[in-house]
């Protein structure tokens, strides 16, 4: 018996060693960049402590303002709110049609757009960038947020549809006796229902929209219209040994992810687990 | 009468979901229609002329160019590491949280972090770990006596670079397969395991012949968007090396990326092709190879 607890308690010994070990590796890299970005240029040569000597904030209003790391934050949370609002709307809209509506070649239609999410389609950006320039559409945001709201419409209507068939029909139905519109039901009732799984496209899309990085690669030209990820290229294209500074605007890169990771992180995790499983 | 009223009533329904069948057809399908159309022609962008050649950019970039399988193989490469490296320290720690341990949530939360991060500021913080003259990878091995890699450039040298940034590229993907597999694990019922333990089964058993036959729909899942995932990997190949050292870390991508920007958009085209008909070919294989094993149990 107390041998047995020896070796339950080895074993739980052990098996948090390892666990801390590994988690102490996720967390390494992100607190020696905001180590790094708190550093003077020449704090970061001769002490390689993870505790800055001093707490130099000032590298932070140097890359918010001089290298414009303030405009790319705002270019970026403007596609965010653009390209999520876009995806909420247009696949719920979308989903509730397929969950509810009578219209006739609705199952293939479905079949279709949901079909684009498991192919593979490497190098797509490449007929994008032409059609884009056709449409007078490429260098613009407009251009940009629009990609975003396509990259996101397959996976909302997927998720949304299963979510609206399984609420009851009845309220919906008492409400078109009333004499409620479809859009209204859809507007006023089914679309308040569905805020759980609403929220679950505002933050997967939140990040990954914040992230992305290939799309705004061949879209864009201007500076000015460039998201954050971009504006990092830029500022390590021109100052590369400046690392202070580039992690000061890495680090302004990622606290809006910190931020929303940290507070949904359960529905992250669950949406991820359950996703996967269920597909 | 009623037709109208039919017509009226299909009218506002086909309203709903036409805005999502719009930009499908214009952001998904057209393009993925084009991409085909593009790649038997011969075009710059920008001149009317387009020169229909057929299949031969497949074949050149089948048989004549070496950049392209150079990049398959760097990918392929990273990919063998990530599905058993990364996905054997993913499921060892799947088991390890499963085992109802104390603060598994903390555990859970940490580890899924680097799958939140980008891709661009993973590779920047990480260059910056391995900088060649004050990078903190080099400082450390230095105090640890390996004095002879001082100023040792992780991902400019020849012999490291792919490893380098396949390092990074499973640092920050162990997590998404951790967590799959670990909500795999949860559903395998309880009971199987006492009646093994009843039974004399000991730890080995039961992974044997519990663990692996209830996981083998997730196992080829993470499998799958491992390869998927891995063999197009673009954002730390961009930010961490951009190919280099003289094309040693280049892969699919980052190819198709250049060829496109030097203006080759029916080369490029040609090429996504061939390397999308890959990754689907080996994405079937891998599903019928899972569904076997299944059959097998």
């Amino acid at each position: 018996m107390n041998e047995a607890r020896i070796k339950k308690s080895l074993i739980n010994v052990i098996t948090h060693s390892i666990l801390i070990v590994i988690a102490f590796s996720c967390l390494f890299p992100v607190f020696w960049m905001i180590s790094s970005s708190l550093k003077t240029q020449n704090e970061i040569f001769t002490h390689m402590d993870l505790i800055p000597q001093h707490w130099n904030f000032s590298n932070y209003a140097e890359v918010w303002t001089k290298a414009e790391f303030g405009m790319y934050f705002l270019n970026s949370v403007m596609y965010t709110v653009f390209g999520v609002l876009g995806v909420v709307f247009i696949s719920s809209l979308a989903a509730y049609g397929f969950a509810r509506l009578k219209i006739p070649g609705k199952n293939f239609i479905f079949l279709v757009l949901v079909s684009t999410m498991l192919l593979p389609i490497p190098g797509v950006f490449v007929p994008l960038y032409l059609l884009l320039n056709k449409m007078h559409l490429l260098d613009t945001r407009l251009g940009l947020i629009l990609c975003y709201i396509n990259g996101g419409l397959a996976f909302g209507i997927f998720l949304l549809r299963s979510f609206f068939e399984e609420l009851p029909i009845e309220i919906e139905e008492a409400a078109l006796i009333d004499g409620a519109s479809r859009f209204g039901i859809y507007w006023r009732i089914a679309l308040p229902l569905a805020r759980p799984a609403i929220a679950t496209l505002v933050i997967f899309n939140t990040l990954s929209i914040w992230n992305e990085f290939l799309l705004a690669l061949v879209v864009l030209q201007d500076k000015g219209k460039m998201p954050i990820q971009r504006g990092l290229m830029m500022f390590q294209g021109t100052h590369i040994t400046d690392y202070p500074l580039l992690m000061a605007g890495l680090t302004i890169a990622t606290i809006p992810v910190l931020v929303v990771y940290l507070l949904m992180q359960k529905h992250i995790v669950k949406g991820i687990a359950a996703g996967a499983l269920k597909g | 009468m009623s037709s109208i009223n039919s017509f009226k009533k299909y009218f506002t329904s086909y309203l709903f979901i036409l805005p999502a069948v719009l930009m499908f057809a214009v952001f998904s399908i057209y393009p993925f229609y084009k991409i085909f159309a593009l790649s038997v022609f011969s075009w710059d962008g920008i001149s009317t002329t387009m020169k229909f050649v057929g299949l031969d950019q497949y074949i050149h970039i089948l048989t004549k160019n070496p950049n392209f399988w150079t990049a398959m193989g760097n990918a392929a490469y990273i990919t063998v590491l990530a599905l058993i490296v990364q996905n054997g320290l993913a499921l060892l720690l799947a088991l390890l949280v499963n085992r109802e341990i104390k603060g598994d949530n903390i555990y859970r939360t940490i580890l899924f972090l680097p799958p939140v991060l980008s891709g661009i500021v993973v590779g920047l913080i990480w260059k910056w770990i391995y900088d060649s003259n004050y990078g903190i990878l080099n400082h450390f091995l230095v105090r640890l006596g390996w004095n002879n890699l001082q100023n040792f450039a992780w991902l400019a040298e020849v012999k490291t670079s792919l490893t380098a940034v396949a390092v990074v590229h499973m640092w920050k993907g162990f997590g998404y397969g951790f967590i799959i597999l670990l909500a795999g694990l949860q559903t395998i019922p309880k009971e199987l395991y006492e009646a093994a333990k009843v039974d004399g089964a000991d730890a080995w058993q039961q992974f044997k012949y519990i663990t692996v036959p209830s996981m083998i729909s997730v196992f080829s899942l993470v499998s799958i968007l491992t390869v998927l995932g891995t063999m197009q990997i673009f954002d730390l190949i961009y930010s961490m090396t951009r190919g280099g050292p003289a094309g040693h870390t280049h892969v699919p991508i980052t190819r198709i990326y250049e060829y496109m920007a030097n203006g080759e958009f029916g080369y490029s085209s040609a090429m996504s092709v061939i390397f999308g008909l890959i990754l689907f070919a080996v994405s079937i294989v891998q599903l019928r190879v899972s569904r076997k094993m299944k059959q097998y149990e």
